[in-house]
């Protein structure tokens, strides 16, 4: 009998030891992303002032703010989620509600998925291929606008069709008993009970984009604009690439440093932000179900 | 009136329809593109010169194209980074499916989202600026810009790709399976040894080529901390020049349609469809193995 507790005993402490493994290695994903939240802050904060975010660069770029890189970003972020959204929208109103299982949807979902496997620098690639060099875009606002939205188009279906799912089917069924067409049903009933999870998808997406650098250095960005972007054709600076180019290409890597770690704060700040925004959203959503 | 009512909603269901085919087409055209700037180097270069050569010289002349090190770069960073991830990610999603309270759940959960949505370029940064000087000083290397600081880098960019798939995986597990595990006397943790982890097992392998598909064509990391030596690394602390990093850094540089131009998209046809076979792979173990029920086991 008394060997008997013995073993339970080292069971149990096996599962004590285990516990704490798992527990240890949770904390270590959010030590890895407070120490570096932590260190941008730090080092980021001091650089961060009126004029920083409001001026130009001067000196060759060894002073001055970043204003152009952030207009930058804002537009090939919104830009590309005003194109990815409705498509990414009107995609999964197909896979969710009209589609029915066969081999057309599952080579569309197997496109979806190979998608989102692209890596960023394909996605670069492709951009100059197609969008700059084919269409003769050029590098420019809208050749990055259009590269950012294939990237960030699964990501926005997949959101979008949770979003269709969650929608109960009694809402169907009861509007499609009224006499309704299923586009009316998916106009007036369906859409409408699933868009705040589909914006939920939308500031992800935002953000995604926001911080997406490979995809856009050989199709939007450039190193130094000499003025604000005028028209879609041109060019823009933006804040990912900014980082890169300071911190790897500059003639004064280690003057810069403090330009550096503003604008790298000054990006942190935009993206986990949304995505904070994104997460709030959807718990209260979840809580609301 | 009933038959315009009927055309109309067959025409709005063929607009989705083709709002659907989006995604297929553009993944056809990365493909014909990549092609279409990519072959046109092999007119000059072999297929075996250029993915068996092992020297790297685009602008000497006479140029030299062979990616070899290049691929050898990205497996090894691929490779090392999983090796630090997968037990990260996949201990992860145990605690987040089967341990933590669902208060500590609602803390971890969206920190491991957050980490997900750091841009590489921030991480890269801190590589370079952070741990790169930090490597240097401990191991007293020439430079902290190479292959070790590079995996650990992309590791936490694949950690929550791994843990939110094997989550879902480990979340699927049917419950009368854990139950009577428990009821036979088994502790918890013997339970997920035993029962939980290999009957979720085909949605952690997923979640791993996931990930792994995440680290190879993870761009701007491996630009900024590999250190962009183009060699086949000859210990964890060599500098490497994985193949994003080539395309990523020689495009500006390349002069439009040279054979260095062809080059860099013959390696981004190389990279694709890497990242392809994962994602099939991927798909197809999810597909097989899918977990419908205690039956299914």
């Amino acid at each position: 009998m008394r060997i008997d507790e013995k073993l339970i005993k080292r069971r149990k402490g096996a599962q004590t030891v285990m516990w704490n493994v798992f527990r240890g290695a949770s904390l270590v994903n959010a030590a890895a992303l407070g120490v570096i939240c932590i260190f941008l802050f730090y080092n980021g904060l001091p650089a961060i002032s009126w004029e920083f975010l409001t001026q130009p660069p001067r000196d060759s770029m060894t002073a001055g703010g970043i204003l152009p890189c952030i207009i930058g970003t804002i537009i090939l972020s919104v830009g590309s989620m005003a194109v990815a959204f409705p498509l990414g929208v009107c995609a999964a109103i197909y896979l969710n509600e009209y589609a029915k299982a066969g081999k057309l949807v599952r080579i569309i979902r197997l496109g979806i998925a190979n998608l989102a496997g692209v890596p960023s620098v394909v996605f670069g690639l492709f951009g100059l291929a197609f969008f700059v060099t084919f269409f003769g875009l050029g590098v420019s606002i809208i050749s990055g606008i259009l590269t950012l939205t294939i990237l960030v188009l699964p990501v926005i279906i997949g959101t979008a069709e949770e979003a269709l799912k969650s929608v109960p089917n009694t809402y169907r069924e009861a509007s499609l008993g009224l006499g309704a067409t299923k586009w009316q049903t998916i106009k007036l009933v369906v859409l409408p009970a699933a868009l705040p999870g589909m914006l939920t998808g939308a500031i992800l997406g935002l953000s995604r984009a926001a911080g997406e650098t490979a995809a856009i250095m050989f199709t939007a960005s450039v190193f130094y604009a000499p003025k604000l972007p005028t028209s879609i054709f041109s060019d823009v600076m933006a804040l990912p690439y900014h980082i890169y180019v300071l911190a790897t290409a500059g003639t004064e890597i280690e003057k810069t440093r403090p330009l550096q770690y503003g604008t790298a704060l000054v990006l942190i700040a935009l993206v986990l932000g949304m995505n904070l925004i994104a997460i709030v959203l959807r718990a209260k959503l979840q809580k609301k179900r | 009136m009933a038959i315009s009512r009927k055309l109309k909603d067959d025409l709005i269901k063929y607009f989705f329809m083709l709002m659907a085919m989006v995604s297929i087409i553009a993944l056809g055209l990365i493909m014909v593109y990549l092609f279409l700037e990519g072959l046109p180097l092999f007119k000059d270069v072999s297929v075996i010169d250029f993915i068996f050569g092992s020297f790297w010289y685009p602008t000497s002349k006479p140029a030299e194209f062979g990616i070899f090190p290049l691929i050898v770069a990205s497996v090894a960073v691929t490779v090392c980074s999983s090796l630090i991830a997968i037990p990260l990610g996949v201990m992860t999603a145990v605690y987040l499916a089967e341990i933590a309270t669902p208060r500590a759940r609602g803390i971890f959960k969206p920190l491991v989202e957050l980490l997900a949505a750091l841009p590489s370029v921030v991480i890269g940064f801190f590589g370079m600026v952070v741990v790169a000087p930090f490597l240097q000083d401990t191991f007293d290397l020439a430079t902290g810009l190479n292959l070790f600081n590079a995996s650990l880098m992309l590791a936490f960019m694949s950690v929550p790709t791994i843990c939110s798939v094997s989550e879902d995986a480990i979340y699927a597990v049917p419950r009368d399976l854990k139950e009577a595990s428990l009821a036979l006397g088994a502790t918890h943790w013997e339970t997920i040894r035993r029962v939980v982890v290999p009957a979720s097992l085909s949605g952690v392998s997923t979640a791993v080529i996931l990930g792994m598909s995440r680290a190879i064509g993870e761009t701007m990391v491996v630009l900024m901390v590999a250190g962009g030596a183009a060699m086949s690394p000859t210990s964890i602390f060599s500098p490497i020049r994985p193949m994003p990093s080539s395309i990523a850094a020689e495009m500006a540089e390349a002069p439009f349609r040279s054979d260095h131009y062809h080059a860099l998209f013959a390696i981004g046809i190389v990279l694709f469809l890497f990242t392809l076979v994962f994602n099939i792979i991927a798909q197809h173990v999810a597909e097989k193995h899918k977990q419908v029920g205690a039956a299914t086991l």
